[in-house]
């Protein structure tokens, strides 16, 4: 309390009369100290004391010749004590950008604020001289100094970051900041070279995908402004390698957030192509971005369904995305353009697939392929073939063949869907056996059953109201006291 | 030509009165000059018109006639106040014939002149007599003779008198006559006119007389009436049974035959009664009651016509039989024991002592036999234990071991709560809480009373309670659960709903924690043992090979998850894993049905006994990873461990804690469970080798037990459990034969069923409730009406003024004839008068 009162005495002093202006170092050093109460007092007194001065204008403008010199140069007493507490100004700022990286979260907090705050005051009464009209006045170093101690190299300050964000609401700030991480981001990953800096890139991409950009309609020219920049800030951030869990979040918001705002989306091939021959998970994710690249910017992209039946593999019944893969999967194989070939390859893949699938996964590709059918009826034969050889001894397609034209899927025939007509669960061995009827014209609306979680199925289960329950009728003889009863086998009661 | 048709027309017309009149009219109507037809704007079908063809000559000159007949006559008579009224008989009259009427008309006349006397008639002089009398007077005399009746009085004779005096031939008058004839005898003197006014006084007295006793007999009848209606009221409420019987003697006595008759009908048969049945029928009865059990799970397990039937399933099981009994024979002593439990414990411990010396006098042998029971269970053989307890179960005998002092008292309520349960069976033996169970069961038999079944429902669910709390004991006792569930499964088929109910809520819990880890942590574990012995005893209540089943469904979902979602980080995990996969099996060991994740998990528990970094042919699925941590779980690299291995049982309570007691024990229990991976391998083999891509759901199993695994290291019990499993998947001939979908029906040209919709008239007014209907029609009736009516006054008002005018004319034209007479004949006088002047004058 007793240092909070000298501060405040100091302020005073320094504020009341230039005479006292050296009473600033006694406000000053205390931002260097460890303790943080401290510190965040001094912070506090720095903030008002300098936004006092800025308000009064009593800092010096335009291009700041060093200490010495202002000293020994000839100008008036103003000027001089202009110059020095310009001088001081910029100690101050940089013993808060010094304390962005101090350990305490309210201490970084606290002197990102003030930062803040200098920025909003130094865009009002601006420090850099008005050299012909129109000239930027606005605090692009100061603002700089913010964004490097947001982007600490070696922690996660996502936290601070968050608070950063209710400053991108300003459409300059938003601005200055997308340029100045573009900047970081060249100046960081230079010095590394190739080394991919997990916790930068991390604090770099949590900074800059909430980024909102302006309303189109509002202002045009600040928007095509925006999008350069951020166009030119996602390239330089996506240019050097991601580790794994940051691609995953890049392609999720890709083409929602990115795409949309870029001029020339196109640009993104590179990243994309590289991402959509990564494999698993990312694999899927980028097909996303591509799919908006070919549809709507005519990309031409070779082996495209090759690789995504290659794509295909027994994880995709049980990853996260698979709602996601298969919304897209249908796009793709909506066509009614492709030929019967690849289709019957993708059916026979996805029902072998399907061999290893849990029931919410069934229920949604069992109407998946009966939707197949229904697109490319040249395909029936897979599950009709009334002329076929009797008594194969193999089934004639090569699950391990990548290139879909050569797996000889059109010879085959679904056991695997005949198989899961004996499944479990009802609704699945039900779904099955619509295979054997001939389909209707109708598409199956699969939308619906995306989303399908294994939760709902027993939610939906337990829900349905039975007339009657039938009951065991072989009497108990114990708890494992069934006639073969595998437990007895294998387990003991003790 | 007309001219003639119609003088034929009116000649033929009086004599024969339908047939030409029809004829005419169908004349009428082919005339082309006398139809006049409506043409319609439109055809519409099915409508049918009743005026399309009109016939106007036919209908104006109806109407004229009509006219002429009513308002032409009232014309003529108006201003006229006398009526001419035709009485003459049978005048309008068309069924009587011409002849006849005037036959009738004739008679008539001469009745009505018959008795007047006509002095100018000189015919009529000379009366006809008869005994002296004339016949005339007698003739009106002999009216009619009714002796009862009260024309008598008016002075007509009774048939006696009448016969007296003209001798008519009958025994009574000749009697009379006789009688007559001595009176004349005797009383000669008395003249002819006494006699008979002598039997007229006496049949008048004679008459006075009946007619006194008639009324009298009426009033008495009608003073009886009044008494009893007095007395009426007191007897119905005092005596009705004696008035009843009074009136039964009353009645006259039924037909003795009738009554036996009818009490044959009535009377029950003698039936003859049910023969004891043999051992040998009752094993076939038995028998075909398992087959109709089993042909229903097969349907059930297909399937098919999962709503046609929808009978309750009418298990009875053994036990109920003698339920009854036993519950009438203590269902006296309840209320007293409900009453004296609180009171006095010691009377009570007194009776049960009682009871328990009657039961053993009564069941020594059994007693003998608990005895051996109790030695077979020193000496440990299971097998044959449960063989006992069953039999046990069977003979359905309360026998008490007199060594288990079994001093509790024989009724029970169910308990209301819970814990007012776990404290009746807790401290108990086995046997003690089988037989407390077993006496709440029967003391709350639903028979006995209302509220009893709601209780055993209850009871159901604190018997689940208390088996899971003792699952998750730190010594789960299993033992325990193994006898409990024979009281749960009885239980069960008494209640099918309610137990459903309840191991349906246990699921459901289950599933919302799970669902709710998953959440929050991203990542399930697996659950207690409770919960995988709830799923254990699911499928031993319930039939687990049904198509659909309200409680195995949701079980088998939840297993999936479990199998799915569930880390495998311990080697408890596996265990649990394995114990679930063991459940699946079971649970499809009949109806065959296809599990993937049972493959899946089974192929990840191979993969974490293998050795990290083997080249793969294979994938493996979530919960399982290719690559990271929990690795070679199930790895054994210890040579010596390796080879002391035994194939040993696995107690389930390793599930709760596992002792870490060594390192060799851990690996042991890691070799058990993998040779248990490799039986239910086989058994999965087994079991799908029908599935038509059985060597494709099979096939990364086959590529790691072929490629990756390392058998020989293995001891060699290990390698014939492996061998085993590995033949079972590799001698499945392949075969695929080419899929065929199923014929479909011709489908029948689509056809546009008529859309029925009720048509809205242009102008014409619907809808509104049916009085507003009613109310329009009226309206519109009554505008018709009024039109109807204004046009035929209209038509009557030109028809008169016709008359008169035609009238007139006629008047007009006689004046005019009349004066030209007149004036003729003055012309004509005129003339002759000048002619006689004129000859007057000449002459």
């Amino acid at each position: 309390m007793a240092r909070a009162a000298a501060l405040a005495s100091c302020l005073e002093a320094v504020l009341g009369s230039r005479r006292n202006a050296n009473r600033v170092f006694e406000i000053l050093e205390p931002l260097l100290v460890r303790e943080e109460e401290d510190v965040l007092c001094a912070a506090r007194t720095c903030s008002r004391l300098f936004g006092a001065l800025l308000e009064r204008r009593e800092l010096f403008v335009g291009r700041l010749p060093a200490e010495e010199a202002a000293l020994a140069d000839n100008c008036s007493a103003e000027e001089k004590y202009k110059m020095w507490m310009r001088h001081r100004y910029n100690d101050c700022v940089r013993g808060l950008a010094g304390l962005m990286a101090h350990g305490a979260f309210q201490v970084k907090e606290l002197s990102l604020c003030t930062l803040m705050k200098f920025v909003e005051l130094e865009a009002r009464y601006p420090l850099i001289k008005v050299e012909w009209k129109g000239s930027l006045t606005f605090p692009r170093e100061l603002l700089k100094v913010v964004v490097d101690g947001l982007l600490p190299l070696n922690e996660d300050a996502s936290l601070l970051i968050s608070r950063f964000q209710e400053y991108m609401e300003y459409d300059d700030i938003r601005y200055f900041v997308i340029k100045a991480v573009t900047e970081s981001i060249g100046q960081v990953m230079q010095k590394t070279k190739e080394r991919p800096l997990p916790f930068y890139q991390q604090n770099v991409f949590s900074l800059i995908s909430p980024i909102n950009m302006p309303n189109k309609e509002c202002d045009m020219v600040k928007f095509m402004a925006h999008k350069q920049a951020f166009e030119k800030m996602w390239l330089s951030f996506l240019k050097h390698k991601l580790p794994t869990g940051l691609y995953k979040k890049v392609l999720v918001i890709l083409h929602d957030c990115i795409l949309p705002y870029m001029n020339e989306p196109t640009l993104m091939i590179d990243f994309l192509t590289v991402a959509y021959g990564i494999g698993g998970a990312i694999s899927l994710l980028a097909l996303n971005g591509l799919f908006i690249l070919i549809h709507q910017h005519n990309l031409e992209y070779p082996d495209f369904y090759k690789k995504l039946y290659s794509l295909l593999d027994p994880s995709i019944y049980h990853v996260k995305y698979r709602a996601r893969f298969f919304h897209l999967l249908d796009l793709f194989l909506s066509s009614s353009h492709l030929p019967a070939y690849l289709v019957a390859a993708f059916i026979k893949r996805l029902s072998r697939l399907a061999l290893t699938a849990p029931p919410e996964a069934l229920l949604m590709v069992l109407p998946f392929i009966c939707n197949l059918f229904r697109r490319h009826p040249a395909c029936n034969v897979l599950v009709h073939r009334p002329n076929g050889p009797e008594d194969m001894s193999e089934d004639p397609y090569i699950m391990e063949e990548e290139e879909p034209s050569k797996s000889r899927a059109l010879e085959s025939c679904l056991w695997e869907v005949q198989s899961l007509q004996n499944h479990y669960h009802p609704d699945v061995a039900k779904a099955a056996a619509v295979l054997n009827q001939s389909l209707s014209e109708i598409e199956d609306d699969i939308s619906g059953l995306l989303e399908l979680s294994a939760y709902e199925l027993f939610d939906k289960e337990v829900k349905k109201k039975a007339i009657d329950v039938p009951l065991e009728f072989e009497q108990v003889r114990g708890l494992f006291g069934k006639k073969n009863d595998i437990f007895a086998e294998h387990f003991t009661l003790d | 030509m007309g001219k003639t048709a119609k003088r034929k027309r009116k000649v033929s017309a009086p004599s024969t009165a339908k047939g030409p009149v029809k004829s005419a009219m169908a004349m009428v109507k082919s005339n082309p000059f006398e139809v006049k037809v409506n043409r319609q704007k439109f055809d519409i079908l099915g409508r049918k018109t009743k005026n399309d063809v009109g016939l106007p000559g036919v209908s104006r000159s109806k109407a004229i006639k009509k006219r002429t007949q009513t308002l032409l006559k009232e014309y003529k008579e108006r201003e006229k106040t006398n009526v001419f009224k035709d009485k003459r008989f049978g005048e309008y009259n068309s069924k009587i014939s011409p002849e006849e009427k005037m036959i009738r008309r004739f008679a008539l006349e001469r009745q009505q002149n018959y008795g007047k006397k006509n002095i100018y008639n000189l015919n009529e002089d000379e009366e006809l007599t008869h005994y002296g009398q004339s016949l005339a007077e007698i003739e009106k005399l002999n009216d009619i003779v009714d002796s009862d009746s009260d024309t008598e009085e008016r002075g007509t004779l009774s048939a006696e008198l009448t016969a007296a005096h003209f001798g008519g031939g009958g025994g009574l008058l000749r009697k009379k006559a006789s009688s007559g004839q001595q009176d004349e005898e005797e009383e000669k003197p008395k003249s002819r006119k006494e006699l008979i006014e002598e039997m007229i006084a006496k049949s008048k007295q004679e008459k006075q007389e009946r007619q006194n006793r008639r009324e009298s007999a009426l009033e008495l009848t009608e003073k009886l009436d009044n008494d009893w209606k007095e007395i009426q009221t007191l007897i119905a409420r005092k005596a009705p049974k004696s008035e009843r019987k009074d009136k039964e003697a009353e009645k006259p006595k039924p037909d003795e035959y009738d009554m036996i008759v009818r009490e044959l009908g009535f009377e029950m048969k003698a039936k003859p009664s049910e023969r004891m049945k043999t051992e040998e029928e009752l094993a076939k009865e038995e028998q075909a009651r398992l087959q109709k059990l089993e042909a229903d799970r097969l349907r059930r397990m297909r399937g098919i016509d999962e709503q046609a039937n929808k009978k309750k399933p009418s298990h009875v099981s053994a036990d109920d039989l003698a339920d009854g009994f036993i519950l009438d024979k203590d269902d006296r002593r309840l209320l007293s024991y409900k009453v004296r439990l609180n009171i006095s414990e010691f009377s009570d411990e007194e009776e049960s002592a009682n009871e328990d010396g009657e039961d053993v006098a009564a069941d020594s042998h059994s007693d003998l036999e608990s005895d051996l029971e109790s030695e077979e269970e020193a000496a440990g053989n299971k097998e044959q234990k449960k063989h006992k307890t069953n039999e046990k179960e069977s003979q359905n005998v309360e026998e008490l071991d007199p060594k288990m002092e079994l001093n509790f008292c024989f009724y029970f309520l169910v308990p209301e709560s819970y814990e007012t349960f776990k404290s009746l069976l807790a401290g108990r033996t086995i046997e003690q809480q089988l037989i407390i169970l077993e006496r709440i069961q029967k003391c709350n038999h639903p028979s006995l009373a209302v509220g009893n079944k709601a209780k055993l429902e209850k009871l159901f669910g604190f018997l689940l309670e208390y088996i899971g709390e003792l699952a998750t004991l730190d010594l789960p006792e299993l033992r325990t659960i193994d006898k409990l569930v024979l009281p749960l499964y009885n239980l069960c088929q008494m209640f099918p709903e309610a137990a459903s109910d309840s191991i349906k809520f246990i699921l459901r819990d289950a599933a919302h924690d799970m669902e709710e880890v998953i959440e929050v942590k991203g990542r399930a574990t697996f659950p207690g043992l409770d919960t995988l012995v709830y799923l254990k005893i699911t499928s031993l209540l319930f039939p687990t090979s049904d198509f659909w089943h309200p409680v195995v469904t949701p079980a088998f979902i939840y297993m999936s998850q479990l199998l799915t979602k569930c880390r495998i980080t311990t080697l408890q995990d596996v265990i649990k894993g394995l114990f679930i996969c063991c459940l699946f099996l079971e649970y499809v060991s009949l109806s065959r049905r296809f599990v993937p994740e049972l493959i899946n998990f089974l192929l990840g528990v191979l993969h974490i006994s293998l050795p990290k970094k083997q080249a793969q042919g294979y994938t493996v699925v979530h919960p399982f990873t290719p690559v990271g941590k929990n690795l070679e779980l199930l790895l054994v690299c210890d040579k010596k461990d390796l080879e002391s291995w035994q194939k040993q049982n696995l107690p389930l309570s390793i599930v709760t804690r596992l002792k870490e007691t060594s390192g060799t024990e851990m690996n042991h229990i890691r070799l058990s469970c993998l040779a248990m991976c490799f039986d239910l391998i086989k058994k999965c083999a087994v079991l799908y080798e029908s599935l038509p891509s059985f060597h494709e759901i099979m096939h990364p199993v086959r590529i790691l037990l072929t490629q990756h695994m390392v058998v020989n290291e293995y001891p060699e019990k290990m390698q014939e459990w492996y061998n085993s499993a590995l033949k079972e998947l590799e001698n499945r001939v392949k075969h695929y034969t080419p899929l065929i979908c199923e014929k479909k029906k011709p489908v029948p040209l689509k056809q546009y069923t008529p859309k029925i919709v009720k048509v809205l008239e242009f102008g014409r007014k619907q809808g509104g409730s049916k009085k507003e209907q009613e109310r329009r029609q009226l309206i519109q009736k009554h505008k018709r009406e009024l039109k109807g009516a204004i046009r035929e006054i209209r038509k009557d008002n030109q028809f008169l003024a016709r008359m008169q005018l035609s009238e007139i004319m006629e008047r007009d034209s006689a004046r005019k004839r009349k004066v030209k007479e007149l004036l003729g004949s003055l012309a004509t006088q005129e003339g002759e008068w000048k002619a006689m002047k004129r000859k007057k004058g000449k002459s």
